[in-house]
């Protein structure tokens, strides 16, 4: 055999049935008294910091809906480079750039499709200001198609943690 | 109609009503219960939206089913595809009729009301809905017509996952009829009887019949399984090679009433179990429950509950354990160790019971009780040895190591 093949060693005895079924439901039974692993949902939730199910918590690196971050006078961060509809493979970033009496560059029109969006984090990854970000959302449900057009306004006034993407001292997540 | 017959009816139909109410809603809550305990095995909470802690979900499931749509399939036989979940439910209802589930009620009325006339009953009433002389035998009668349902709505379905469902539930029902009804052999044996007045009394002047007809208890347990099509034996609705077998194309009411006629087939397993088997109503170890009085009615009807919950909970308990047989091992099971089982304790009970009450002559029903359960200590050790021992059945194994052996040798003689 050029590939190993596992042969489990079968029962030749004990093959009445009643003791394995024996077996089983003292295994059932066991799990009837362990503790319950379902979260429920709407009254906890994974972006909780403390539910009570550990394990369960949402990764830092999940990508989410976006959030625009803002500097301390609460304009967005965002310089209009055009990085992040360049990067974007999706196509789903809508960006016309401005620029002030003083020469800063700002958008004027800074929409995300999240529809169209495939959060691969990319923009986030390629703005060099941290100003666009993926975040810890997963709640996204609207009463109308046009409402997952996010603008900047809507952007900015989100609150959920901005996703890490991941460690750079530990890339690989070890 | 005189007013001796006329206070029967009215106590007869109030039973019935009742009954009939406890065992609709009793199923409804099942379903339930059954989402609840295969939840906690797998460490789930179940459904807990609807209501507290999920109790109103039965409520939430009828009136979703009664308002969706009935689909018809276009090639169906009309007619018995909708007369077959009537014809599988029915059956399953008839049962219930006949199982005393609480001690006899002495009641004592003579009244008058208006034009219906005078209504008079004196004595004990039965707390059976019909105290029927032949119980045990309409029950063997009534519990193979449910198949009827389930093989015609798998033909009527013209599908053939339907079909081969319907084929496999009747050829499974008429395989463990057999047994089951060979493995109650004994207990007619013991009782003298076929009413399960009688069968309760017996065991409340001795032991429970589940200790001196253990292997009757065993058998009749695995038949009923298999009578229910509940897991480990629901080849007729296999989900992974059937879809759902029998009920493949209903939909809606029609659905549930599949649903409806399986949980009402299982109370009516386990209350058989109680009642055969476990001293239906009876308390052990005291003799007040049969002292007559509204208190002991009450307190019988509340154990026989309990007794039956229980084995509710077995069944549902082996659901979720358990595996599905595959065909062939049903049948085998079914009919080469079943079958001659229940024909060989037959034989074996007839020669005990013969010995014990003519030639020792023991009249204590609690010491000949005792002695036929040390002789089914002694045959159960023997059965579960012999099984075991893989004499009769041989583990996979036996056949992988025939297999190793002959392609040692096929080796062998190629390198020869």
């Amino acid at each position: 055999m050029a590939i190993g093949v596992k042969v489990m060693k079968r029962p030749e005895r004990q093959v009445s049935y009643v003791r394995a079924t024996l077996k089983g439901m003292a295994l059932t039974f066991k799990h009837m008294l362990e503790k319950k692993v379902t979260m429920q949902y709407p009254e906890q939730k994974s972006t909780d910091a403390d539910h009570g199910l550990g394990v369960y918590s949402l990764s830092p690196r999940w990508r989410g809906t976006h959030r625009m971050l803002t500097d301390e006078q609460g304009r967005s961060k965002c310089v209009a480079c055009g990085l992040c509809p360049q990067i974007c493979p999706a196509n789903c970033i809508k960006l016309v750039p401005g620029e002030d009496e003083q020469g800063h560059r700002y958008p004027l029109i800074y929409e995300i499709d999240e529809f169209r969006c495939i959060f691969c984090g990319y923009c986030q990854e390629v703005c060099p200001e941290e100003a666009i970000h993926v975040g810890t959302h997963f709640e996204n449900s609207e009463y109308s198609r046009g409402r997952f057009v996010y603008d900047l306004e809507r952007l900015q006034s989100q609150t959920h943690a901005v996703s890490s993407l991941w460690d750079p001292s530990d890339p690989k997540g070890e | 109609m005189t007013p001796e017959l006329k206070g029967y009816l009215l106590l007869s139909s109030v039973k019935m009503i009742v009954v009939f109410t406890i065992i609709m809603i009793g199923v409804a809550l099942l379903t339930l219960m059954e989402r609840k305990v295969s939840a906690w095995m797998q460490n789930r909470h179940g459904p807990n939206r609807v209501g507290w802690a999920g109790l109103l979900q039965p409520a939430a499931d009828g009136v979703k089913n009664i308002l969706k749509e009935e689909t018809l399939p276009a090639l169906a036989n009309r007619w018995l595809f909708t007369v077959a979940p009537a014809l599988s439910f029915i059956p399953a209802l008839l049962l219930s009729a006949v199982i005393p589930f609480a001690a006899p009620l002495p009641l004592d009325f003579d009244f008058t009301l208006g034009p219906l006339g005078r209504f008079v009953h004196h004595g004990p009433m039965p707390m059976v809905v019909a105290d029927l002389p032949v119980g045990f035998l309409f029950v063997l009668a009534i519990s193979s017509l449910g198949v009827y349902g389930i093989a015609l709505a798998g033909w009527s379905s013209n599908s053939k996952y339907a079909l081969l469902g319907g084929l496999r539930a009747s050829a499974q029902m008429v395989s463990y009829e057999v047994a089951m009804g060979l493995s109650l052999i004994p207990v007619l044996l013991m009782t003298g009887d076929v009413s399960f007045a009688t069968i309760v009394t017996k065991q409340q002047a001795g032991l429970w019949y589940v200790m001196p007809l253990f292997l009757s208890f065993f058998i009749f347990t695995i038949a009923g399984f298999a009578e229910t099509n509940r897991l480990p034996f629901d080849l007729p609705e296999a989900e992974s090679e059937l879809i759902t077998g029998y009920h493949t194309e209903y939909s809606a009411m029609k659905f549930s009433f599949f649903f409806i006629a399986e949980y009402a087939n299982v109370v009516t397993v386990c209350a058989m179990i109680t009642t055969l088997f476990f001293g239906g109503w009876d308390i052990p170890f005291t003799d007040w429950d049969r002292s007559g009085g509204l208190l002991p009615t009450m307190v019988t009807w509340l154990v026989f509950f309990v007794k039956v919950m229980f084995w509710i909970f077995v069944v549902m308990w082996i659901r979720w354990t358990l595996p599905r047989f595959r065909y062939d091992q049903l049948m085998a099971l079914g009919w080469k160790v079943m079958m001659p089982l229940a024909l060989a304790y037959i034989m074996v009970m007839c020669v005990a019971i013969y010995v014990v009450e003519r030639l020792l002559g023991v009249t204590s029903p609690v010491m000949g009780s005792l002695i036929l359960f040390g002789l089914n200590l002694v045959i159960g050790f023997l059965v579960f040895g012999l099984l075991d021992s893989g004499v009769f059945i041989r583990g996979s194994g036996h056949r992988q190591q025939q297999q190793v052996l002959q392609s040692r040798g096929a080796r062998a003689a190629v390198a020869g």
